[in-house]
C-alpha cells in the first residue's frame, strides 16, 4: 500500500482494502491463519491492531480462528477472520453457530479454484452456494462481493455493521482477482462509514433475555465479564439462551433467524447497473466476472447490441426484485460466474420462466476475457 | 505514454523471486500517485515461494478500467525464456518487447530488445536481486510509460531504508543500458 497523502490517492490491493475497511468500522480483534489468497489480510491486521489497542491471534487452524472471533464477539469486541476454500469448509461448524446464537463477526472468503486445496493461487467463484448452505440446518446469512478495490473497504465496513444491526455472521465473497489486485483508490476520508452497534440491554435490566426477537427486533446483546449474566449454546435454545425441545419455541427460533435477514432482501441489495434503461440482454454478474462483463457490455453495444449489466454487491440474501422490474423488457439473461452455475438458480427463480436465463461458466483457474463473453452473447443471441 | 487512447497494458513476466510483482506494484505506484492516472496492476504465480512461471500486468489508463488484465500487450518484459515464449504471442504487432539477454537466448521476434538485465544486476550493482529495478529503468525509458522522476520518486519512496541510492543506481543501469540498446538499433 503506498500513496500520495496530501491527496489520498493510494494503489491498495483489495486484500489490503478490505483491512483498512475493517479497521475503519472498528474490528479490533483478529484471529486467523494464513492461507493463500487471503494472507495479506491477516499480514495487515498483524501490524495495525496492535498499534490501536486490538488484538490479533495467529490461531492453529480455522476451525479455532472462527471459534476465537466468536468468542470474542460475546465479549464486545467486533471480530473478523479471513481465510479461502479449504480454510472456509472447516469454519462452517462453527458459522452455524454463530447463526443460531446470534454472535456478529465476519468472515472474510477469498475464492480461490476448488474443490479441495485446488489452485491456490487462482481464482473461482465457486463458494457462492457454499456460503448459503455450508452449515447445516435452515438458516439464513448475509454476504456482499466487492468487484473494486475501493469496494473492498466499503464492503468489509458494510459487513461488519450488518453484523452488528442482525446480530448474526456476515461473509464477505472475495474472489482471488480482487483480493490481489492492486487499484488506485481515493480513500475516503475517517469517519465516512456508518457503522451499526449492536443493540445493547439497559443498565441493571432484571428481566434481560438475550435471543428472539420481541416485536421482531433483534435483541439486545450484553458482553460477557459484564453485569448481564445468560446462557449460550448451539443447542436449540429459548429466549433466555437455554436448550429447548418445546415445539413451538424451538419453530420460533428458526424462523426468527432467518426471518431477521430473509424478509429483508430488498431493502440489503445493493446493486450497480451498467446501460440497464434500454437493455434487451442482461448480464447478471458480481466480483471481478462482473468486471470483465462490464467491458463485455460496452463492447456489445459498440457492435449494436443493446446489452446492460446487473452486478449484485449483495450475493445473500438474494433479491429478485430487480431482475423481476427488468424483465420485461428483457429477450435473455446472460450469468457469467466462474463456476459451473450456483447464482443463476437464483436468477432463473426469480424471473420463474418468464426470461431465458443462460449460465456462462469458466472453471479453468482464470478470469473470463472480454471477447469470450462477447461471443457468447452475440452466439445467443443469433441462436 | 506512446499512444493517444485510453488503455495501456505492460506485463513483465518470469520466474518466481526475480521480483516482478514489487516491480509491477512501482510502476502502478509510479503512474498513479504520482502521475494521475487510473492503474489495476494484476498477478498470477503458481504456489512455489520461488521459480515457477510468474507474471503481473498493469493497466494504465485514463479512463475506468473494467477487466483488469491484459489482452493485448504494449509493453511485454520478459525475464525467462519460459516467459518470452508463452507470451511475445500476446503483445501488440509495433509493441515493445525487451528480454533479459542473459537468461533469453532466443526472444522470438526480431524486434526484441535484449538487454542482461541479470548480468548487469551482478556486474555493476552487485547483487542478482536489483535485476527487476534495473530492468525498470530500461523499460521506462524504452517506453515513456511513466515519467522517469515519478519512477525514480516511488522507487526511493518504497524499497526498504538503507538500499536507496543502490537502487537508483540500479535504475540509472537499466536506464543507460536502454540507451544503449537503442543506439544499437537505430
Amino acid at each position: 500500500m503506498s500513496g500520495n497523502n496530501e491527496r489520498s490517492i493510494w494503489v491498495m490491493q483489495g486484500n489490503e482494502a478490505c483491512s483498512v475497511g475493517a479497521v475503519a468500522a472498528g474490528v479490533n480483534f483478529f484471529a486467523g491463519y494464513p492461507i493463500t489468497p487471503s494472507s495479506e489480510i491477516a499480514e495487515f491486521m498483524a501490524r495495525h491492531l496492535p498499534l490501536i489497542g486490538g488484538r490479533f491471534i495467529q490461531m492453529e487452524d480455522e476451525i479455532a480462528s472462527i471459534a476465537a472471533i466468536i468468542g470474542a464477539s460475546l465479549a464486545g469486541a467486533r471480530s473478523m477472520t479471513a481465510t479461502s476454500g479449504p480454510g472456509f469448509s472447516l469454519m462452517q461448524e462453527n458459522l452455524g453457530l454463530a447463526c443460531l446464537a446470534e454472535i456478529p463477526c465476519v468472515i472474510v472468503n477469498v475464492q480461490r479454484a476448488g474443490p479441495s486445496t485446488g489452485l491456490p493461487t487462482q481464482p473461482a467463484q465457486g463458494d457462492v452456494m457454499q456460503t448459503r448452505w455450508g452449515t447445516h440446518g435452515d438458516h439464513a446469512i448475509i454476504a456482499l462481493a466487492p468487484a473494486t478495490v475501493l469496494e473492498c473497504i466499503e464492503l468489509t465496513a458494510c459487513c461488519v455493521s450488518l453484523s452488528e444491526q442482525f446480530r448474526t455472521p456476515v461473509v464477505l465473497l472475495m474472489d482471488e482477482v480482487i483480493g490481489h489486485m492492486r487499484e488506485s483508490v481515493e480513500i475516503p476520508a475517517p469517519g465516512s462509514y456508518r457503522v451499526h452497534s449492536r443493540p445493547l440491554p439497559r443498565d441493571g435490566q432484571e428481566d434481560y433475555q438475550p435471543f428472539c426477537g420481541a416485536h421482531g427486533d433483534v435483541p439486545p446483546m450484553a458482553s460477557f465479564g459484564g453485569p448481564h449474566r445468560f446462557h449460550v449454546t448451539g443447542l436449540t435454545h429459548d429466549e433466555r439462551g437455554f436448550p429447548t425441545m418445546v415445539p413451538e419455541e424451538v419453530d420460533k427460533k428458526i424462523r426468527w433467524i432467518v426471518d431477521k435477514i430473509e424478509l429483508k432482501a430488498d431493502d440489503l441489495a445493493m446493486n450497480e447497473e451498467t446501460m440497464t434503461d434500454d437493455c434487451e440482454v442482461l448480464l447478471f454478474s458480481y466480483g471481478s466476472s462482473a468486471r470483465v462483463a462490464k467491458a463485455s457490455v460496452r463492447t456489445l453495444r459498440e457492435r449494436g447490441v443493446k446489452a446492460g449489466l446487473l452486478r449484485v454487491k449483495t450475493i445473500w440474501p438474494f433479491s429478485g426484485k430487480r431482475l423481476r422490474e427488468l424483465a420485461p423488457q428483457l429477450r435473455s439473461i446472460i450469468v457469467p460466474e466462474m463456476n459451473l452455475g450456483q447464482l443463476v438458480t437464483e436468477v432463473e427463480r426469480a424471473v420463474a420462466g418468464v426470461v431465458p436465463v443462460r449460465h456462462f461458466g469458466r472453471i479453468d483457474g482464470h478470469l473470463f476475457e472480454p471477447d469470450q463473453i462477447t461471443d457468447f452473447v452475440l452466439e445467443e443471441i443469433a441462436s | 505514454m506512446t499512444k493517444s487512447s485510453g488503455r495501456f497494458e505492460i506485463r513483465l513476466s518470469g520466474s518466481g523471486g526475480q521480483g516482478l510483482m514489487l516491480a509491477g506494484k512501482l510502476l502502478a505506484e509510479a503512474a498513479s500517485v504520482y502521475g494521475g492516472k487510473n492503474t489495476v496492476q494484476t498477478q498470477s504465480y503458481g504456489p512455489e515461494a520461488r521459480g515457477g512461471k510468474s507474471k503481473t500486468d498493469i493497466v494504465i489508463s485514463t479512463e475506468d478500467i473494467d477487466y483488469p488484465k491484459a489482452t493485448s500487450v504494449d509493453v511485454l518484459l520478459a525475464m525467462t525464456q519460459v516467459s518470452a515464449d508463452e507470451y511475445r504471442h500476446a503483445l501488440k504487432e509495433d509493441g515493445l518487447f525487451v528480454v533479459d539477454s542473459y537468461l533469453v537466448d532466443n526472444p522470438g521476434r526480431d524486434s526484441a530488445i535484449g538487454i542482461p538485465f541479470t548480468l548487469l544486476a551482478i556486474e555493476q550493482c552487485g547483487r542478482a536481486l536489483f535485476a527487476n529495478v534495473v530492468a525498470l529503468g530500461a523499460i521506462v525509458e524504452l517506453s515513456k510509460v511513466v515519467e522517469w522522476d515519478s519512477l525514480e520518486k516511488t522507487v526511493l519512496s518504497r524499497v526498504p531504508s538503507g538500499t536507496e541510492e543502490a537502487n537508483k543506481k540500479a535504475l540509472a543501469v537499466g536506464r543507460e543500458a536502454a540507451r544503449r540498446a537503442m543506439g544499437k538499433v537505430s
